[in-house]
């Protein structure tokens, strides 16, 4: 849950870049994290694997600038994508105002992504949160793919797959060559803003 | 939980940190809740830590461990410490919802320090 501070006039907003593993998460963070090295004042946190693999969770705090007077500090985390690793994902959930999830589109990933969507529904409630109440964004990432000929799922099975029911906004992207990645950043933070709007008096 | 304090309640906090920890020698003191949100902070002036990241891996870890704690048949561990060469940090839980890091150096002393959280987060909790 956002922390207001309204003697700083300082809000700070949690974002929670979720999906299956290997999906993109924390590329998507890097990508960010260099256009926005001028607004990052720390390192990106980081908790890996000795295999390079998400363990715990990516960290990136940024400032945004001002919004209602607020100023408005934006945390962005990642979970970590392996199955296993489920009751880690929950732990990063908790107090989250708005997520990213990041698909896979690689036709052979489909199972995986109706999965992790599903296990985000299910880690949501643990906290007493609907996936229909929280600010949400889909990425469909790896776009890029299909230029190297490896086989990738058309963006309107994706849709009829993920968000039949969400009715969310969602955008293809390739974090690798940071295509949309700033804009579904400034989708989900104008989607989490809003849902805030209430709260910043 | 809620999601703001008042000025008001935000000045006493900062008062009791900074009255019952920073003069008894913690370098820093962050009140925290359980999201990795920062709610209040004091400091003595010459620590330039990033307590925002710290803040974000204090309420991972204390997740963590009390997942941990599940394991062996206890509710929680409402209280870790790790200790550096120079810098060490104390984690304390004060409700279910928030915690106190505190970053201090190796000239205050442990049994101290906790004598001394023990009586903020008991001022705190009657806020």
């Amino acid at each position: 849950m956002a922390f207001i501070n309204p003697r700083n006039k300082e809000v700070q907003v949690k974002i929670v870049y979720y999906g299956p593993g290997r999906g993109g998460k924390t590329t998507n963070l890097e990508h960010i994290n260099s256009k926005f090295k001028e607004r990052i004042r720390s390192e990106m946190v980081s908790i890996k694997t000795y295999g390079d693999r998400t363990l715990f969770f990516d960290f990136l705090p940024f400032e945004v600038g001002k919004i209602k007077g607020y100023d408005v500090r934006i945390q962005l985390y990642t979970v970590p994508g392996q199955v296993k690793y489920n009751a880690t994902r929950r732990l990063v959930l908790k107090g989250v105002d708005g997520i990213v999830f990041v698909a896979d589109s690689m036709t052979v990933q489909r199972e995986k992504n109706l999965i992790s969507l599903k296990g985000l529904q299910e880690n949501l409630e643990a906290h007493n949160k609907n996936i229909f109440g929280v600010p949400l964004v889909l990425q469909y990432n790896k776009r890029d793919l299909k230029k190297r000929n490896i086989p990738i799922l058309p963006f309107d099975v994706m849709e009829q797959d993920l968000n039949n029911r969400l009715k969310v906004a969602s955008l293809g992207a390739s974090a690798v060559t940071g295509e949309n990645v700033l804009p579904t950043l400034k989708k989900i933070i104008s989607a989490t803003m809003s849902s805030l709007q209430d709260d910043l008096k | 939980m809620e999601n703001s304090f008042t000025p008001e309640k935000l000045d006493k906090i900062e008062s009791i940190l900074a009255e019952d920890l920073i003069e008894a020698g913690a370098n820093s003191v962050i009140f925290i809740d359980r999201a990795g949100n920062i709610m209040a902070r004091q400091d003595n002036g010459h620590c330039e830590h990033d307590v925002y990241s710290l803040a974000a891996l204090g309420a991972g870890n204390f997740g963590a461990v009390n997942a941990m704690a599940n394991i062996v048949g206890e509710d929680e561990f409402s209280l870790l410490f790790h200790k550096g060469q120079k810098e060490s940090l104390h984690f304390s839980k004060v409700d279910e919802e928030s915690l106190l890091i505190i970053i201090f150096g190796k000239d205050v002393s442990l049994g101290f320090l906790r004598l001394k959280v023990a009586e903020a987060v008991k001022k705190i909790r009657e806020i």
